[in-house]
């Protein structure tokens, strides 16, 4: 039988009985949809937390104070060093061969007020070399000064919410604020953008370092971003800025050394994980569709029992019977899997539409396997029933009888 | 053409068993015209089946074209039934779905005939029949006597050489009936070797060659050099 007429007969089949076709397309529809949804949306999960955390290059090291003693697992985002980690050894790293910039941070909450309003908001002290890092820019205005880091300019920069919360439609730039028990003057305002490393600078206020230090008084650095000049240095660089340190602390190992990939490694095996887990769970469904086909096999073995009997006495081998069979429950959910796939993609993309931050991408693994899930389902659940309409004897079936 | 050697067959029905077939012996040579007459089962579709390769004995052997069928794997048997039998059916046996071009072309499809081959054959046989103006109807759409002959036309699209017909005409009336021996006949005058099981007694003196069955055994064998 050639390909083109058995696709025909089938075809046939399955505008003839319209109710069982539809029954089928939809479970598998569905399987496959429920499976392109969940791992899209994991995958749309995945994409989403690695670019909120993917604004440092390749090129820069994050140095935390504190001993983090096991290695793998997530490193300590909260340092617990028992000796500072210092505007100096930010000086002493800068220092080193191979060192392009580093830009320290200090992170904390203040009171915050202008124009007689009041608000508690997040006040980061950091440099100039942050902005060029983390590629921020200033919407108005300008950035922090290059000035040395130890130097307590009273100037900041605030980002487009807090601007809005203080000054609303006023002109921010050369105003007056006061964070906590100092005063400075408004620079610059940042654009819109700007989430990272689960901060949300448009909430917050850019201040110099050592503003910060004297604001929070202390002399603790929360972090320092280390970029190299190039990215084959990095390897080179780590134990070189890790014994640096080392010398600089009597001896003690007391900072953590991180690369932003071994920071997002852990997230990505996480999130990778979950949504091979949510697949998984989809593709559940589509096993369930293996069942209904296997009934609905068996129930057109039974009513197509004389056909049977008549493709037989016309010459039709088992194999043939047995295939034409098999054929026609691949058909049916190959035309239901890619049912699915439309259905998937539209809701993706329909939810894509209401809520544009969240990216959709159907990981190609869960695409593909999802079409090949539903026909290897079809496959094995309808090969019982194809086999038993093959085996049934001419004479039996031409009567009508499918026991035997 | 065709010999059956002490064949048996028998069946299980309920808690009895029935010899359907009884140490049959028969020769027919090609172009043959047999019909088979009997009493309700006595076992005349039964040795029709056998004929046709659709049942297996239980005993006793049976030689088409001098191969010895009893000895075939299905496979084998389902590709003799192709290439050398055409069943005609009382019940005629049409797929609902498929319209009369694509029922008679159905034993064409099914060895992989290339469409453009199977049009050619089917549209000769159509006129033939006198069913061009029907090729795309479905069986539903025509009269017992048109489904018939779209059997008929199913039957001897691969040209076999034996034509097995199970009360052709059971199902119709004595005109389309008429009709529909008429056909049969004339194959054979082609060269066919025509078997055809009948109730009508009339149908049945038609044949050159007569058997009586009675409880699966041969009962009578007539032949006449007659017509
Ligand atoms: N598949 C079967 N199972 C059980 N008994 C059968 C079967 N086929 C035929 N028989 C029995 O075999 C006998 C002969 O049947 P059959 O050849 O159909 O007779 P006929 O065609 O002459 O009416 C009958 O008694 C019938 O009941
Ligand atoms: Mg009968």
């Amino acid at each position: 039988m050639l390909g083109a007429d058995l696709l025909r007969f089938n075809l046939r089949l399955l505008t003839g009985q319209w109710f069982r076709t539809l029954m089928i397309l939809l479970a598998t529809a569905v399987g496959v949809a429920a499976v392109l949804l969940l791992t899209g949306m994991g995958e749309g999960a995945r994409r989403f937390v690695l670019d909120e955390f993917n604004l440092l290059g390749n090129d820069v090291l994050i140095i935390l104070p504190g001993r983090k003693e096991t290695t793998g697992g997530i490193p300590p985002l909260t340092g617990e060093g028992t000796r500072d980690l210092t505007l100096a050894d930010a000086e002493a790293v800068l220092g080193l061969p191979g060192v392009q910039a580093v830009a320290p941070l200090i992170v904390g909450l203040a009171q915050v007020e202008a124009e007689g309003r009041n608000r508690e908001l997040v006040v980061v002290g950091t440099s100039t070399e942050l902005f060029r890092m983390r590629q921020l820019e200033a919407g108005q205005g300008q950035i922090l000064p290059d000035t040395p880091l130890d130097r307590a300019e009273p100037v900041c920069v605030i980002g487009s919410k807090v601007k809005q919360a203080l000054f609303e439609q006023q002109p921010a730039l050369g105003q007056w604020l006061r964070t906590g028990d100092r005063r400075c003057r408004v620079i610059g305002v940042l654009d819109a953008r700007g989430v990272s490393l689960g901060t949300d600078l448009s909430d917050a206020v850019l201040i110099p370092v050592a503003s910060a230090q004297q604001l929070f008084n202390t002399q603790g650095l929360f972090r320092l971003f280390v970029q190299v000049r190039h990215i084959d240095l990095v390897d080179t660089l780590k134990p070189a800025i890790l014994d640096l340190v080392q010398a600089r602390h009597q001896g003690e190992r007391d900072i953590t050394l991180i690369t932003q990939d071994s920071l997002l490694g852990v997230f990505d095996d996480i999130l990778q994980l979950l949504t091979l887990a949510v697949g998984a769970i989809a593709a559940i469904s589509l096993v369930v569709a293996g069942i209904l086909i296997m009934n609905i096999t068996l129930i057109s073995v039974s009513q197509r029992t004389p056909e049977i009997g008549l493709l037989k006495a016309l010459g039709a081998s088992e194999r043939q019977v047995h295939r034409i069979f098999l054929s026609e429950a691949l058909m049916m959910t190959f035309i239901g899997a890619m049912l699915g796939v439309l259905l998937g993609y539209g809701l993706l993309l329909g939810g894509h539409w209401i809520w544009p931050q969240f990216p959709v991408s159907v990981p190609l693994w869960a695409l593909l396997g999802a079409i090949l899930l539903a026909n290897s389902v079809a496959l094995i659940f309808a090969w019982l029933p194809a086999r038993k309409a093959a085996r049934l004897p001419p004479v039996l079936a031409l009567k009508g009888e499918t026991d035997a | 053409m065709i010999r059956l050697e002490q064949l048996c067959k028998h069946y299980r029905l309920g808690g009895e068993t029935v010899q359907a077939l009884d140490h049959v012996d028969l020769n027919i040579s090609a172009g043959e015209y047999l019909s088979v007459m009997g009493p309700s089962g006595s076992g005349k579709s039964t040795l029709l089946n056998m004929l046709g390769l659709l049942d297996t004995p239980d005993s006793g052997s049976y030689w088409l074209n001098g191969t010895e069928i009893t000895a075939l794997s299905e496979d084998a048997r389902a590709a003799e039934r192709n290439r050398h039998v055409g069943f005609v059916f009382q019940a005629y046996h049409l797929i609902d779905r498929l319209n009369a071009r694509e029922n008679i072309e159905l034993p064409l499809v099914l060895i992989g005939t290339p469409p453009a081959q199977r049009r050619e054959k089917v549209n000769a046989l159509l006129r033939r029949l006198g069913l061009e103006r029907h090729a795309e109807h479905r069986p539903n759409q025509l009269s017992g006597g048109q489904r018939q002959r779209v059997a008929i036309a199913r039957a001897v699209i691969r040209r076999p050489a034996l034509l097995l017909a199970d009360e052709p005409t059971g199902n119709l009336d004595s005109h389309s009936g008429q009709d529909v021996i008429t056909l049969l006949e004339e194959l054979n005058d082609e060269g066919i070797t025509l078997v055809m099981v009948t109730h009508d007694a009339r149908m049945g003196q038609r044949a050159r060659r007569r058997l009586w069955m009675q409880d699966g055994t041969l009962l009578r064998d007539e032949q006449d050099a007659r017509r």
